[in-house]
């Protein structure tokens, strides 16, 4: 099965070995470019489907079903509207309006395209198959390239000349920039266990096994879980996912920073925002679920990369499953969220990181109880505001006798 | 001066360039953001990882946003402006002057003769820089956070809504406007 693993990379090497020597680097580089360039499309093409189908499915209607191979009968239950879709971009009308900065918006989808292959490129997608693998840098590489989203969104959202584009792109960083401290802290507790920031060492460390029959993930310990949670929120954020989808709220603002793009460009911001979403996953499953190594020792036959896109998939469903399935929150909840419960939680959890270090030779119960106790308490304080905790529940519009307690005005919502 | 250091320095200049003399400030603002891509990638030639990769976390990632939302709240984005500064001879006056003084600086510092002629790769690790932050700079770190709470506080204060008038009118206009 040991071949089965690395057959990428074997196969990588017999290609490489058909050039000459001088450009052997450059065909082994070249062959990753194409990988990547090949393989987070692809997933996106059949994402793109199976969220529509299942969306469907969550709302009681049957989907897409109908596209197939054309000329013939063949239905593939729906699996061929991607290719629909992408023909259709790319055949309809490129708009741009007239009173927009051409340059500017012509540039943007790019801004937000390109960076998102960059950051895949980091991941370790299975044993020996990382494309750029930093070691000292890895992570950092991936927070520093996730900049050029918020950049790609404003270039966006200014050059359109739109009210809509204009507000959710202003609504769009502002969610980013708060969410990525919660991201960056949380991410933070893993480099501060393993001592280094390459994605390949964090992942390799996960892969010891513990009690003889399960790979010890971060996940399972009291910090790892607490992380992977608040990881995972302002992840979902950090891609614009429902409940956090505010920047392209289409009840509100058309589709948000985007309004003004038609065609293949908007196809490339569809593309642009999954592929962030894939990249995002594949950092949460590194730091925290152990990357491409396999939950049980007995599963690990399981070759690598299968482990990897396996709990790619998982999380994509997961992700569609919120869509269908939550509200979306407004502006000053999504701040209050961000700022005053994540963030205490991501300083909190660093603290019991550092706790769980130095407490490595303590007997394992008393030193779960400890970090349980440290995390769960403030969870308790700050899930709810902090002095709701010590008031007695009020209800804004469903007090129902006179006497109820005089509401203050509601200040107006200020859309950011 | 090797091939890939000429563009990059082309790049940076460039940019930078572009930035004074562009008419429109969000143009301005985004090539002074291709300017500070430039600069994190002359770090990444010279093999410093860690500093050009924060470059690009901070710079571009904060800085250059900050940069756009202050030129957008203060409205200089609808419309290009025309020219910004009549005293054209007092500016480049002022900027010989600069250039000179830190060419002077850097020239006569004791850092550049102490180098080497043909520098090895330096093999900087983040370890050694995080031991650094936390042992002999720790007071200077503390230090800074400091400023940055007291600046966010401020900020805060700054910020912070009108308390409503005693007879219950709030002052926002936006809400008094609402109720006709």
């Amino acid at each position: 099965m040991a071949s089965l693993d690395q057959i990428f990379v074997t196969l990588k090497e017999q290609l490489v070995q058909l050039f000459p020597a001088v450009l052997q680097p450059y065909v082994g580089v070249l062959l990753s470019i194409v990988a990547i360039m090949a393989v987070f499309p692809g997933i996106f093409a059949l994402t793109t489907v199976v969220e529509r189908k299942l969306l469907a499915r969550f709302q009681n209607r049957p989907g897409p079903n109908r596209v197939g191979i054309p000329l013939t009968k063949i239905r593939l239950a729906g699996f061929g509207q991607f290719a629909a879709d992408g023909i259709k971009s790319l055949t309809k009308e490129d708009i741009i309006p007239r009173n927009a900065d051409r340059k500017v918006h012509f540039i943007a989808p790019f801004v937000l395209v390109v960076p998102a292959f960059l950051a895949l490129s980091v991941l370790p997608i299975g044993r020996n198959m990382t494309a750029l693998d930093f070691p000292e840098t890895g992570l950092l590489f991936f927070f520093a390239i996730g900049a050029a989203t918020e950049l790609s969104v404003f270039m966006a959202g200014w050059s359109s000349r739109n009210k809509y584009s204009l507000l959710g792109a202003m609504r769009g960083i502002a969610q980013m920039l708060s969410y990525e401290i919660p991201l960056i802290l949380s991410s933070l507790t893993v480099v501060m266990m393993v001592g280094s920031l390459s994605l390949v060492t964090i992942v390799e460390r996960q892969t010891s096994v513990q009690w003889g029959f399960f790979h010890s993930w971060h996940v399972f310990t009291p910090w790892g879980f607490a992380g992977f949670l608040l990881f995972l929120t302002a992840a979902c954020a950090e891609a614009n996912r429902t409940p956090f989808d505010l920047p392209e709220a289409e009840s509100e603002l058309v589709a948000g920073y985007f309004t003004e793009y038609s065609g293949f460009k908007f196809a490339l911001f569809f593309l642009g925002e999954y592929l962030g979403m894939f990249a995002i996953s594949g950092v949460a499953i590194s730091l925290f679920l152990g990357g491409w190594s396999a939950p049980f020792t007995f599963l690990d036959w399981v070759p690598s990369w299968l482990w990897f896109f396996g709990k790619l998939f998982a999380f994509i469903l997961f992700f569609i499953w919120l869509r269908g399935t939550l509200p979306r929150l407004r502006v000053d909840q999504l701040m209050n969220l961000a700022w005053k419960f994540m963030l205490p939680m991501c300083l909190l959890n660093l603290l019991v990181v550092g706790v769980w270090h130095f407490t490595a030779e303590w007997n394992e119960l008393l030193r779960w109880s400890l970090a349980t106790v440290l995390l769960a308490g403030p969870y308790w304080l700050f899930s709810r505001s902090f002095e709701a905790r010590f008031k007695p529940r009020t209800y804004r519009y469903a007090a129902d006798s006179p006497a109820a307690p005089v509401v203050a005005p509601v200040a107006p919502q200020v859309p950011i | 001066m090797n091939f890939i250091f000429a563009i990059l320095a082309g790049l940076t200049v460039g940019a930078a360039f572009a930035a004074m003399t562009l008419r429109n400030l969000v143009h301005c603002a985004l090539c002074l953001t291709v300017s500070l891509i430039g600069l994190a990638l002359l770090y990444l030639q010279l093999g410093a990882e860690f500093a050009g990769f924060v470059q690009v976390l901070v710079y571009v990632g904060a800085v250059a946003i900050l940069i756009l939302f202050a030129v957008l709240l203060t409205r200089g984005g609808e419309a290009p402006v025309g020219r910004i500064t009549n005293s054209l001879g007092a500016g480049l006056l002022v900027a010989a002057a600069v250039f000179g003084v830190l060419a002077w600086a850097i020239i006569g510092s004791s850092a550049l003769k102490a180098l080497p002629k043909e520098t090895p790769q330096p093999a900087l690790l983040v370890k050694a820089v995080g031991d650094k932050l936390m042992g002999e700079f720790v007071l200077p770190l503390q230090g800074i956070a400091l400023l940055l709470t007291a600046a966010l506080l401020g900020a805060v204060v700054i910020a912070m809504r009108e308390k409503s008038s005693p007879a219950g009118v709030a002052v926002d206009s936006r809400s008094a406007t609402r109720n006709p």
